[in-house]
């Protein structure tokens, strides 16, 4: 395996709202090979967009506390100030939002929008940009680019509104591509052509790809490791046939089973996981899971209610926060009780 | 007919076009859009109808002018063997409690400024009944019936998460013991571990009180694990509907070959074995809808006929009904989907030009993809 090409360490975010302190992100840490896709899963509230927010330097400073570690490329990307991060941002690294609609803005045409994201970056004539824009356009699979690029975002479809947002993100050429729920308001057809164009894309430019996304049918698409979180933390981490065939956190277990799947057994009922995902600003003592795990009564005494358990080895490469992964490991250095 | 008397809801040839005004002082109808055009379907008592789509293609809309939300144009609507298509307001009140919704977005549909115990309380309070032993403890019944702790039925909606509203939200379509339900994508806006819970209180509700469902959703999975029987629709009409085992193991239409296929399954293995048919363009506008078969502009298999003529719907036996000229009768695509041991076998040889290959192919959205199909004649 490479050097990581992005570490994120121990990177929490909290956000003080009158309610109380929204622990979003607390204590996340993944690497990033380059070249290869990260697919971060989580249920709402698991801190996953939060967690792409902080890498790509969204999130005032004002609203949010943020600290940790997030290394692209050798330089703390937190450490950075807003003009330096600025200029990474659209050109060393770029990002794709669940609703194109609102991502683009509606009163300029999509060839304004994409030859200000080159302009900005980069000292290129007008005339240059364009056509690089109508490269990018053509590139994502856009009929008749030179035409389409005088379109305003209201005459496009979803679909096609999700590829101009891919051409933007990628017009600069950036190695780092965060992809936030980009398949989630698009209808099944148009998500699996958005899914196999954004595969084939990564496949031409070697981009580095972290997905984020709830469905888990996407992940098993166009992952290489997975990052499940749950309650703000990543709760496992591995690679995604670690993550799907060998879960070893009973939240993964319980995802993957509650699913329903078109291969499945129909007439097998859904195991659902039971109860609420926890509040942010209230989290359960110990581990966050635990008041709805159905494996709590494999550990011994209350660790599960009384102390957090860390993200521990389950195999070379697969890790996960689980008191029964530390029991097990326990088990074979002092053998069965 | 003896065998309707089975039915709880029959559709037939539902039409509800919305006009579409110029601007300015005197508008005038220039246009209409068809957002369901002709859909005819049924529900039997105590099963589940399962209405599949994708948005725009008039699953909503059918299921609102069902219940007379919205005026249908043209066709009936018959609940429990009563025609409700042309009753007046008053005339339907009644009959209302027999057929109940439980909508796509519990943020919504409930209002904030009521106590969930005010809010479950209301079919009871608008229809008159006096349930026995008071309407406190049928509400107090109906929230433990669906998993909510009955001592928060003083607490306001907000308090609530999205699965618990949705949960408020099936209390109240509960209530008045209605022969039918309309749920409106039910749980896509919930996450997948209250997904599973919200699908099988339904199903434990149906078991209990023999309620029939109009399941409208656009998740294939979903469907599967709830429907009896599935009906596919696209740009408002229905392409293709059979009993759920049929569907899925032998789906004729091209579209559902389609959809099946472009369903992504959670488990890497299989899906790299999968063959894809990922269908070119986007669903073309119900304003202007295309001549002849309205999926031709899409389809992998169109020819010349399906330009010019429109296909009716036919039964290919055991009530599998499909509206397509060339059905796709062989298993090479269904068996990729789901084997014969519905284990995953290996993929099957595609013809050459068969499954649109994707990326290549995409400079051909938008436009006929006719030229694909022709290598293909043969075939069919």
């Amino acid at each position: 395996m490479s050097a990581p090409f992005l570490e994120v360490n121990d990177l929490r975010v909290s956000f003080r709202t009158e309610d109380g302190v929204v622990r979003a992100v607390d204590g996340s840490s993944f690497n990033v090979a380059q070249g290869e896709t990260l697919a971060i899963v989580g249920e709402s509230g698991s801190g996953k967009s939060v967690t792409a927010q902080a890498i790509m330097g969204l999130l005032s400073r004002r609203s949010a506390d943020i600290s940790g570690q997030v290394v692209l490329d050798g330089s703390d990307l937190l450490a950075l100030d807003d003009d330096e991060i600025r200029r990474l941002r659209g050109a060393r690294m770029a990002m794709i939002f669940q609703d194109p609609l609102s991502s683009l803005h509606p009163f300029y045409r999509i060839g304004d929008q994409l030859t200000e994201a080159v302009r900005v970056h980069r000292k290129v004539s007008r005339k240059e940009a364009r056509n690089r824009a109508i490269d990018g356009l053509r590139r994502v699979g856009i009929p008749a680019p030179e035409q389409r690029i005088d379109d305003y975002p209201h005459q496009l479809s979803g679909g096609m509104r999700q590829r101009v947002m891919i051409a933007m993100a990628l017009i600069n050429e950036p190695q780092l591509l965060i992809a936030d729920e980009p398949t989630t308001a698009l209808d099944v057809t148009v998500q699996a052509q958005i899914t196999e164009l954004m595969v084939e894309l990564q496949k031409q430019t070697g981009t580095t790809l972290i997905i984020i996304t709830h469905d888990l049918g996407v992940v098993a698409d166009m992952a290489d490791h997975v990052c499940v979180m749950y309650g703000g933390r990543v709760v496992e981490y591995g690679s995604i046939d670690d993550v799907y065939y060998r879960p070893a956190m009973p939240y993964t277990q319980g995802l993957l089973a509650s699913v329903p799947r078109l291969d499945s057994d129909r007439n097998a009922r859904l195991d659902p996981i039971p109860g609420n995902p926890p509040s942010l600003i209230n989290l359960p003592s110990g581990c966050v899971f635990h008041p709805r795990c159905g494996r709590r009564d494999e550990v011994r005494g209350d660790l599960c209610v009384t102390t957090e358990p860390e993200l521990l080895e389950v195999a070379a490469g697969h890790t996960a926060r689980c008191h029964l992964t530390a029991q097990v490991h326990a088990e074979e250095v002092f053998g069965a009780r | 007919m003896p065998a309707d008397s089975e039915r709880v809801l029959d559709v037939r040839d539902l039409q509800v076009y919305f006009p579409v005004r110029s601007r300015g002082v005197f508008p005038r109808t220039i246009g209409q859009i068809k957002a369901v055009d002709g859909v005819s379907l049924h529900v039997e008592a105590g099963k589940t109808l399962g209405l599949v789509g994708e948005s725009g293609c008039g699953k909503s809309t059918t299921g609102r002018a069902i219940l007379r939300l919205t005026q249908p144009t043209a066709g009936s609507v018959e609940l429990n063997g009563t025609d409700i298509t042309n009753l007046s307001r008053r005339q339907l009140r009644p009959l209302r409690r027999e057929a109940q919704m439980i909508f796509q977005d519990p943020y919504n549909a409930l209002n904030p400024r009521q106590t969930i115990g005010s809010i479950i309380a209301a079919p009871f309070r608008i229809q008159g009944v006096e349930p026995p032993g008071g309407v406190r403890t049928a509400v107090r019944e109906l929230l433990d019936r669906v998993g909510l702790n009955p001592e928060h039925v003083n607490r306001y909606p907000n308090e609530f998460s999205g699965g618990q509203r949705q949960r408020i939200g099936i209390a109240r379509a509960i209530a008045l013991r209605p022969k039918l339900i309309i749920c409106d994508e039910p749980v896509s806006a919930l996450d997948v571990s209250i997904q599973a819970q919200i699908l099988n209180l339904l199903q434990d509700l149906q078991d209990d009180f023999g309620v029939s469902y109009l399941f409208i959703a656009h998740d294939l999975a979903v469907v599967r694990q709830i429907a009896d029987r599935v009906a596919v629709m696209y740009l408002g009409h229905i392409v293709e509907s059979s009993s759920r085992e049929e569907l899925y193991k032998r789906p004729l239409h091209p579209y559902t070959h389609a959809l099946l296929s472009a369903v992504p399954i959670p488990d890497p293995e299989a899906q790299t074995q999968r063959e894809r048919i990922v269908l070119g363009g986007d669903l073309p506008s119900p304003l202007n809808p295309p001549s002849g078969c309205v999926f031709h502009t899409r389809c992998f298999v169109a020819q010349d006929r399906c330009r010019t003529e429109v296909p009716i719907m036919r039964d290919m036996g055991q009530g599998h009904l499909v509206a397509c000229h060339f059905p796709i009768e062989e298993q090479r695509i269904g068996e990729v989907i789901h084997g014969p041991d519905s284990g995953l076998t290996a993929p099957l040889e595609p013809e050459p030009g068969y499954f649109s290959e994707s990326i290549t192919d995409l400079g051909a959205v938008g436009t006929t993809r006719l030229d694909s199909a022709n290598s293909t004649d043969e075939g069919i």
